[in-house]
């Protein structure tokens, strides 16, 4: 058998059988090349912990956040409302997303559509996986003393307040942890949302990525930490954009864990 | 003489209360162009009055202005008490008619009153100098245009001579009671206007009487006609609707957008589910917002409530990247726009037309398709205002009732809807990560 699974919520119910927690893995983590070796290293750590969770697979389909900031409701919620009843089908009562735009769409919007799941982020899940020590890095893990910078994603900071968890997940890597400038409430966007992703920027000066890459590099940091596979998206090409790329990673949360734990 | 200062003073009273209530009462009728929401009444809404009005929570990011904004906020509220006894005096012709109910509490209230004076005094210097001199950023920008700016400094000014006049009036009635002026009974001295007091020795009775009747009446007027002013074009109504719009602010997470319930319905019957019949009442409308009247009224409350601050904008992602798009600019001109359909019914009856609209005439498309909805302008307004909203809606009208998205966005709307994806990937190739496993 493989080292890693990740079973199909299909099959488990099946068996008869429920998942303890669905994974989410939205369609950045399923298609986009970069972002999907954050969902890998996700399911890694989960297959490490143990937890009993499931993936939707092909029923998986766009929440529809990009088509609502765009200002089309109609098909945001044909979207929502064909996911709600998919996730209504399997009893879905728990949900966890590496990504910031499924988890504010979910928790937030669907409600009003008929989908009531406890959803966390994967900061969230991470940060009580450390606490319940079911996390451990060895002393001195890889990235001991390093200089890492946390970039605050917006739909998981401003739009629902959670700034601790991603910051505390980031503690047990017994690196440097420094902060932007701009950083929590006041933490800038990286250009990406709002379906701005889906399009030229408006004409301006400057891109937004592009400011947010240079205030994370003056921090002197090695490594910018992201929780977002747009950030992520928008923070690479920042970096490449000023050729850093050789000196400057950016990780997501789970990345990071899954590598100090050499899995 | 006596009986005619006092009447005088009853018909400036009265009329200037007659306008006051006349203009609180146009703004509440332009608030209410927009459309009806329920907003459910809670404790948390209470909260916010407290700490974000009252306690100036939002304000505290910035210590500075924030400590010389209190001092002006808390003169304010408090050198108004003052007014209790001008009013009396003025309407009764007695003087200082507290002093005997409050005795030693008199010169107690009245020192205070003198500091917060002085204090404001200090902070509207300070704050015309930010403006003016140092030329602090934030309150530059496309919308800050000659009247706003204006706006900015007159109040400071008015407010500086109204704090002057208070303290040269009990400077020239400390004179006048040392002297032994009939009228003027012994109240005791009060700090700061009997130190200010050298500057008017020497000066005859008379001319004291004069000085002390002129600040009498000076602050009196000017604190009626600021009242009015207030309640005209200024953004000084924040020191009202700072209160009434923390009140009505969401108290949902800031990342969720409102649901259209009008869109559910059809949705609902596309995909065979079943409605229930209470939802067939919703009129469906317009989709989004074209014009002010589209958006609800809390949307043209929170314009009302713009202090202009322009901490949204200097916070705002796609403004310090150089786009057309200013959060205070949207706040600005939904206010301004309510404000032209408001005169424009008054002068034509409810079908008036102007041949404009918000969306195109007043806010540009080029602005609301700027927006990241990153909601850094919603975390900054220390009046919890919510420019994201207005955007959204505006937005919502250009792509649903006049298709005009932008191509890019056409294309990712016909991937989601056909790939159940942002991107031109096959629906088939989504579980292909797990392949990565290993
Ligand atoms: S939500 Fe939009 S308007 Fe507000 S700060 Fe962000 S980009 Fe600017
Ligand atoms: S919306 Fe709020 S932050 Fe922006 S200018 Fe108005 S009061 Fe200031």
């Amino acid at each position: 058998m493989a080292k890693y699974t990740a079973p199909l919520v299909s099959e488990l119910v099946a068996k008869g059988e429920n998942p303890e927690i669905l994974f989410w893995v939205g369609c950045a983590g399923s298609f986009d090349e970069r972002a999907k070796a954050i969902t890998v290293a996700f399911v890694k750590i989960l297959n490490h912990v143990g937890i009993k969770f499931a993936v939707l697979g092909h029923e998986e389909s766009c929440t529809g956040d990009p088509a609502k900031r765009a200002g089309n409701e109609f098909l945001f919620q044909m979207m929502a409302m064909s996911n709600i009843q998919v996730l209504n089908g399997y009893q879905i009562k728990k949900i966890v997303t590496a990504c910031p735009h499924c988890f504010n769409t979910i928790k937030n919007e669907y409600p009003a559509l008929g989908g009531n799941y406890e959803v966390v982020h994967h900061a969230q899940l991470l940060q009580q996986l450390i606490d319940e020590g079911r996390i451990k890095i060895k002393e001195g893990g890889s990235f001991k003393g390093k200089k890492i910078t946390y970039h605050d994603s917006c739909y998981l900071g401003r739009a629902n307040q959670i700034y601790e968890a991603p910051r505390k997940v980031l503690e047990v890597l017994d690196a440097q942890l420094v902060e932007m400038k701009r950083c929590r409430s006041t933490g800038l966007c990286c250009g990406a949302g709002g379906a701005q992703m889906f399009k030229e920027p408006e004409k301006g000066k400057k891109d937004i990525n592009v400011e947010r890459t240079e205030e994370a590099l003056q921090t002197g940091a090695t490594i910018i930490a992201a929780n977002c596979p747009f950030c992520m998206t928008m923070l690479s090409d920042g970096v490449k954009n000023k050729e850093k790329e050789t000196e400057i990673k950016v990780y997501d949360l789970a990345e990071l864990i899954a590598l100090a734990n050499e899995l | 003489m006596q009986v005619l200062a006092q009447v005088i003073f009853g018909v400036i009273f009265l009329i200037a209360n007659y306008f006051m209530v006349k203009n609180i009462l146009r703004i509440r009728k332009t608030i209410l162009l927009g459309k009806d929401v329920s907003i459910e009444a809670s404790s948390q809404r209470w909260k916010n009055v407290i700490l974000i009005a009252f306690g100036q929570k939002k304000m505290f990011k910035k210590p500075l202005p924030a400590l010389l904004h209190l001092f002006v906020y808390l003169g304010f509220l408090i050198v108004n008490l003052e007014m209790i006894e001008i009013i009396v005096d003025g309407f009764f012709g007695t003087h200082r008619v507290l002093f005997p109910l409050l005795g030693s509490l008199y010169s107690f209230c009245i020192n205070t009153f003198e500091f917060f004076a002085a204090a404001v005094i200090v902070a509207c210097l300070v704050f015309l100098i930010r403006r003016n001199l140092i030329k602090v950023p934030r309150f530059s920008g496309v919308e800050m245009t000659s009247k706003p700016i204006v706006d900015a400094n007159l109040i400071l000014v008015v407010e500086i001579l109204l704090m002057v006049a208070f303290l040269s009036m009990n400077a020239c009635d400390y004179l006048l009671q040392q002297a032994g002026h009939e009228h003027y009974t012994s109240v005791g001295r009060f700090f700061i206007s009997s130190s200010l007091s050298p500057l008017f020795a020497g000066l005859s009775s008379e001319a004291l009487v004069f000085i002390e009747r002129f600040c009498w009446w000076f602050h009196i007027i000017g604190v009626l006609a600021f009242a009015n002013y207030v309640f005209m074009e200024s953004k000084h109504l924040h020191i009202f609707l700072a209160f009434v719009n923390t009140y009505f602010a969401r108290t949902e997470p800031a990342g969720k957008l409102q649901s259209m319930e009008s869109v559910t319905r059809e949705v609902k019957l596309m995909l065979n589910i079943p409605v229930e019949t209470t939802e067939t009442t919703t009129e469906p409308g317009r989709f989004g917002a074209k014009e002010v009247n589209d958006l609800s009224w809390k949307n043209i409350l929170d314009a009302f409530s713009c202090t202009e601050c322009g901490r949204c904008t200097q916070q705002c992602p796609a403004n310090l990247t150089g786009k057309k798009l200013s959060p205070r600019k949207i706040m600005m001109d939904t206010r301004r726009r309510a404000q032209d359909m408001m005169k424009g019914i008054e002068s034509q009856g409810k079908e008036f037309s102007d041949g404009k609209s918000l969306l195109g005439d007043y806010i540009s498309e080029g602005e609301i398709m700027a927006c990241t909805t990153c909601n850094a302008c919603v975390e900054a307004c220390p009046v919890l205002i919510n420019p994201v909203d207005i955007i959204v809606q505006l937005r919502q009208y250009k792509v649903m009732e006049e298709s005009q998205a932008p191509a890019s966005w056409n294309m990712m709307f016909s991937n989601v809807e056909n790939n159940f994806a942002p991107w031109k990937f096959s629906p088939s190739d989504r579980f292909n990560w797990v392949q990565k496993l290993d």
